[in-house]
């Protein structure tokens, strides 16, 4: 299981960096999001695989998983749509101010600031 | 006494705090803000002066407060004799400067800006001379260079103010950052950051091995402030700022702030050869070489400023040569002539000109030499503490033998050094000599006619010079007690002061007479010196300067765009490199304990949930440019993810898994009404060989650490056992991810909901531009048709409108239980903020934007802000238990015939959560929803386009 669990997060993850190197601006928000699963689900499992065995305290039960992990994954979860979302209005506002949406600055404006 | 100790605090904020009032004073008038500046400097100085007899009676005044004592870095402030002489120095000429600059400033000079700057200035150096701890001392120092960055820059439309700020910022702020290495390590060795503790400390200080690199450190520090050669540079080009500035920051004070740090460390850390020739040996080179500039220079303010720079050579040099004294001393005199004569700069209009001017002259010329002699006196009066031989040390009194006087004194304090007598008695000769020059006949080819300036600017240099006259002939009168404590606070010794004029034919006096026949001559030969000089190729500090400064920008332009580019790809792809090469580092140097926990045996469902997450996932990176398609697939792989948080026991993070995919799908969906719907294909095959081979080495990297950690137990114990325990007893729930989430790490969800307020409001403001600008035009012109696929039959469908109808009560009803059991069961206020927010989203995609916001009668800001104040208020209401912030209770009512329930606290903050997610989901749609309208989607005055109650069978529902 724990293999299965690594292999997940691992092309979660190549598949999040690939197309968070792409040109434009939606594949580059539909990778962070990958990402965003990818490093969840990696904080998530700090915590150790645990099957059968949810936070919720009872009766008679001894052992529970992890509650930590949870609890600040389940914020990230969360924030992390508020990012996605400001990402989001970041591509359109951009796309629709420039008229495109590449993520790159074009060559004629690169080394303006900076320079003089 | 203990009353006079708590005005030092108020006297070194009563600056900065008066450095609000010119802004606003400004308004009535110009007098109004001069006065308004003047008050608070006054109302510091008056309570200065009820320190002064506690002072003169040989105590140290001192108060504190600890701000970060863990650091060690306290407000301590303390005044001794040295301190008082400084922060009357600074303060009583600040008031000077004050009136002086309210006729100095033209109508067109921002008049509020300037007295802000001024004040913030004045604040930082009292701070300087009052600090007890070193670590404060370094805050009022970088304050300094920072004030004196934007009084230098003032006129910013001259380049050369501007050239001038920026040189002196870079100088001063080089040299402090130096000294805060310095310092630190000088707190380091003596234990504490306390100026009291330190001073004590000599021997320890003066044996560490660190000793030399401290001092080296601390001393750069002080000699680009006090412009010591070769950090020389910087103050002539400051003189570009204004005259009350010049005259404030180079005369005055800032750099006098470098002199008095030396005087305040003295104790601890001269007496050593590494000192006496390092400090000696600059203030000698730095005499002789500027005197020397000023000599050939015919621009008033540069000759003032290499002037200065002169004579504070011998300043450092008698402190590295043993006496201590002589910085206190230069204050007040330096400071006259440069005043009357950035006076008639003024008014000329032109700088460039030797030559007297009528009224100035008498004030001026009399105080220059008269000022030179307080100098003096001071330098002449202080003490070696360790050399009976100089315990009265004569002080050649004569006016005109100004120049000479000086090497005099030291010829006799450095007895046995003579070349050091040599070269002290070499820049004699040079000072004596400009000096003559400044005095020479009047010329009458000026530009303007040059003027008696009015009573206030003449009054401020007219009273010094008063002061120094009265000094002069009176010495132990009215500076003998200053002196006597001040070198006392350096030498912590009582020392014996006798200032008297007349010491008889002693050796001094014939080099004093010699000093000023070298001057003549050199007067006499001045032109055709002049002209050699002037031809004579020498380096030159400003295009030194220049070149290292341009070839630091260039190289860093170049590193930066190198990494940086503008090109997003190329960070994440640099990014993405880095971390696995790190980690890899990390790894092989750490070395890896074997295994300890056995693998979990894999299961079939999961297995298949692996399998479609792992399908879905590469579908998703080879079909991403059909973009719907792609969020499809997304929403795949996030119901994956939501599914193993199920098998993995946590049932809170699936809920909230899920309900964050649906929201963040339908904003992606929503955005992609305006985004092209398809990606090009741009990228060439090697790219993306490239881009995949980054991409893979990330995920082996991702997968190799995960499973590491998985197959391991933690290597300490984790806190999540003393959660678990508390978790009921403590929080009163059983849902342990919701009581951290509400009690246990209340502050980090407080904060976590303020960010995502922020960001909801981000968005908000960030349409709102858009639509503004060219964005907003874009939108108006676009042609609402452009879907190749052809559009959807209806726009608001008949069977979606009623079945969102339905599920709306239902889904509300569904959040309210989700958010009550929380506590206990899975759920809570995230949960249910998202969930309600999908309900009223619903309604938003059913019937149209127009129509669902036309009967939305809460505004979204405010809801946010109400879940921000409510969690914020429940927490302060532990305040009234005289508890922490955020510190929860709870307990069980029992209403009969209703069941017993708990009530907790917690409740409250989880209410102001779900508030909060509720209004920032909510605001974000909205702003998409407004780019709709704005795109010129129509307000649908029905719900449905198809409605067989209506009998009109209207289409289109267009109004």
């Amino acid at each position: 299981m724990e293999l299965l669990v690594a292999t997940a997060i691992g092309v979660l993850t190549a598949a999040g960096l690939y197309l968070a190197l792409r040109l434009r601006t939606f594949p580059v928000i539909v990778g962070l999001s990958l990402l965003t699963y990818a490093v969840n689900l990696f904080l998530f499992i700090t915590g150790r695989l645990a099957v059968d065995m949810p936070p919720i305290l009872r009766k008679g039960v001894e052992t529970y998983t992890d509650p930590l992990p949870q609890a600040l994954v389940l914020t990230a979860i969360v924030i992390s749509f508020g990012m996605t979302a400001v990402a989001v209005m970041l591509a359109l506002g951009a796309y629709l101010s420039a008229g495109d949406d590449d993520v790159s600055l074009p060559p004629e404006d690169r080394g303006k600031e900076g320079g003089a | 006494m203990e009353s006079a100790a708590v005005f030092l605090p108020i006297i070194a904020a009563l600056p900065f705090l008066g450095a609000l009032l010119p802004g606003l004073m400004i308004q009535a008038g110009r007098n109004a803000c001069a006065a308004f500046t003047a008050a608070p400097t006054i109302l510091a100085l008056i309570l200065l002066m009820l320190c002064v007899p506690s002072v003169m009676r040989g105590e140290v005044l001192t108060f504190g407060l600890e701000w970060l004592p863990s650091l060690g870095l306290n407000v301590n402030f303390m005044l001794d004799g040295l301190g008082l002489l400084f922060a009357g120095m600074i303060l009583g000429i600040g008031l000077l400067i004050i009136l002086y600059a309210r006729f100095y400033l033209s109508r067109e000079d921002p008049m509020g800006q300037f007295y802000t700057y001024l004040l913030l200035f004045q604040g930082a150096m009292v701070g300087i001379v009052l600090s007890d701890n070193i670590l404060l001392l370094l805050v009022f120092w970088e304050l300094t260079s920072l004030s004196s960055f934007l009084l230098i820059g003032y006129w910013k439309h001259l380049p050369e103010g501007r050239q001038g700020a920026r040189m002196a910022l870079v100088v001063t702020g080089m040299g402090g950052l130096a000294m805060i290495a310095g310092m630190l390590i000088l707190g380091d060795i003596a234990g504490s950051y306390d100026l009291s503790v330190i001073l004590t400390q000599k021997e320890a200080i003066q044996a560490s091995p660190m000793y030399l690199p401290a001092l080296i450190l601390i001393l750069l520090g002080c000699f680009t402030k006090s412009a010591q050669f070769p950090f020389h540079f910087w103050l002539p080009h400051a003189m570009a700022a204004p005259t009350p500035v010049s005259a404030y920051l180079h005369s005055a004070t800032m750099v006098k702030a470098g002199l008095f740090l030396m005087a305040r460390l003295w104790p601890v850390l001269a007496g050593t050869p590494e000192w006496f020739w390092i400090v000696a040996s600059t203030g000698l080179i730095t005499m002789v070489m500027a005197a020397q500039i000023a000599l050939f220079k015919d621009d008033l303010k540069a000759l003032l400023a290499f002037s200065t720079v002169s004579h504070l050579g011998p300043d450092h040099h008698a402190a590295g040569a043993g006496d201590q004294g002589g910085g206190g001393g230069g204050g007040v005199s330096h400071h006259q002539p440069r005043r009357v004569q950035g006076g008639a700069v003024h008014d000329r209009g032109d700088r460039r000109s030797r030559g007297a001017y009528p009224r100035h002259q008498a004030a001026g010329g009399a105080a220059a030499p008269d000022a030179h002699h307080l100098y003096h006196r001071h330098g002449g009066g202080a003490v070696d503490g360790g050399d009976p031989a100089a315990q009265r040390v004569p002080v050649q009194g004569d006016d005109a033998r100004r120049g000479g006087a000086y090497p005099l004194d030291r010829a006799r304090l450095d007895d046995g050094s003579g070349g050091d007598a040599g070269g002290a008695f070499l820049g004699g000769l040079f000072v004596s000599l400009h000096r003559a020059c400044v005095s020479r006949p009047q010329r009458h080819d000026y530009p303007a006619h040059p003027h008696d300036p009015g009573f206030g600017m003449w009054a401020a240099p007219a009273f010094l010079t008063v002061l120094v006259v009265l000094i002069g002939f009176m010495p132990m009168t009215f500076a003998g007690d200053l002196v006597r404590v001040s070198a006392q606070a350096v030498t912590q010794a009582e020392p014996y002061v006798k200032i008297y004029h007349w010491h008889g034919l002693v050796p001094a006096f014939w080099m004093s007479v010699i000093a000023v026949l070298g001057g003549a001559v050199l007067l006499a030969l001045h032109r055709p010196l002049a002209a050699v000089w002037n031809a004579t190729p020498r380096p030159e500090a400003k295009v030194m300067f220049d070149a290292v400064t341009r070839a630091a920008t260039r190289g860093s332009t170049a590193l930066t765009d190198g990494v940086h580019n503008g090109s997003l790809m190329r960070n994440a792809a640099v990014f993405s490199v880095v971390v696995p090469v790190l980690g890899w580092f990390a790894f092989a140097a750490g070395g890896l304990a074997p295994p300890t926990r056995e693998p979990l045996p894999v299961a079939l469902v999961p297995a298949v949930g692996w399998v479609l997450l792992l399908v879905a996932t590469a579908l998703l990176v080879v079909y991403h440019r059909a973009r719907f398609t792609a969020l499809v697939l997304l929403g795949i792989v996030g119901l994956m993810v939501s599914l193993g948080f199920v098998y993995f026991s946590a049932p809170d993070l699936a809920l909230t898994q899920i309900s964050v995919e649906v929201v963040t799908i339908i904003l992606l969906l929503l955005a992609l009404n305006f985004l092209p719907k398809e990606t090009p294909a741009e990228s060439s095959g090697a790219r993306r060989m490239r881009d995949g081979v980054i991409a893979v080495v990330g995920g082996v990297a991702v997968t190799g650490l995960t499973y590491a950690i998985l197959v391991r137990d933690f290597a300490q114990e984790s806190i999540s056992a003393f959660h678990l325990a508390n978790s009921y007893k403590g929080g009163g729930g059983t849902n342990v991810v919701n009581v951290i989430l509400v009690d246990f790490r209340g502050f980090d969800t407080f904060g976590e909901i303020i960010v995502l307020g922020i960001a909801a409001l981000v968005i908000f403001a960030l349409t709102d531009t858009v639509l503004r600008g060219a964005g907003g035009r874009r939108l108006a012109k676009r042609d609402p048709d452009t879907n190749p696929e052809g559009q959807a039959g209806d726009r608001h469908p008949l069977m979606m409108v009623v079945a969102t109808r339905v599920m709306m009560p239902i889904a509300l009803m569904v959040g309210a239980y989700i958010f009550l059991r929380g506590h206990n069961e899975p759920g809570g206020g995230f949960i249910a903020g998202l969930i309600v927010a999908i309900a009223f989203l619903m309604q938003y995609m059913a019937s149209g934007y127009a129509w669902a916001e036309a009967r939305q009668r809460v505004t979204y800001h405010a809801t946010i802000g109400l879940g921000v104040l409510i969690a914020a208020l429940t927490g302060m209401g532990a305040w009234l238990a005289g508890r922490p912030f955020l510190t929860s209770d709870y307990g069980y009512l029992h209403f009969p015939p209703i069941e017993e329930f708990e009530w907790a606290t917690a409740m409250g903050f989880d209410l102001g959560v779900f508030l909060t997610v509720v209004g920032a989901v909510m605001l974000a749609l909205q702003s998409l929803s407004s780019m709709a309208r704005r795109a010129g989607e129509t307000v649908n005055v029905f719900p449905m386009d198809v409605n067989p109650a209506r009998e009109d069978e209207q289409r289109g529902g267009g109004a």
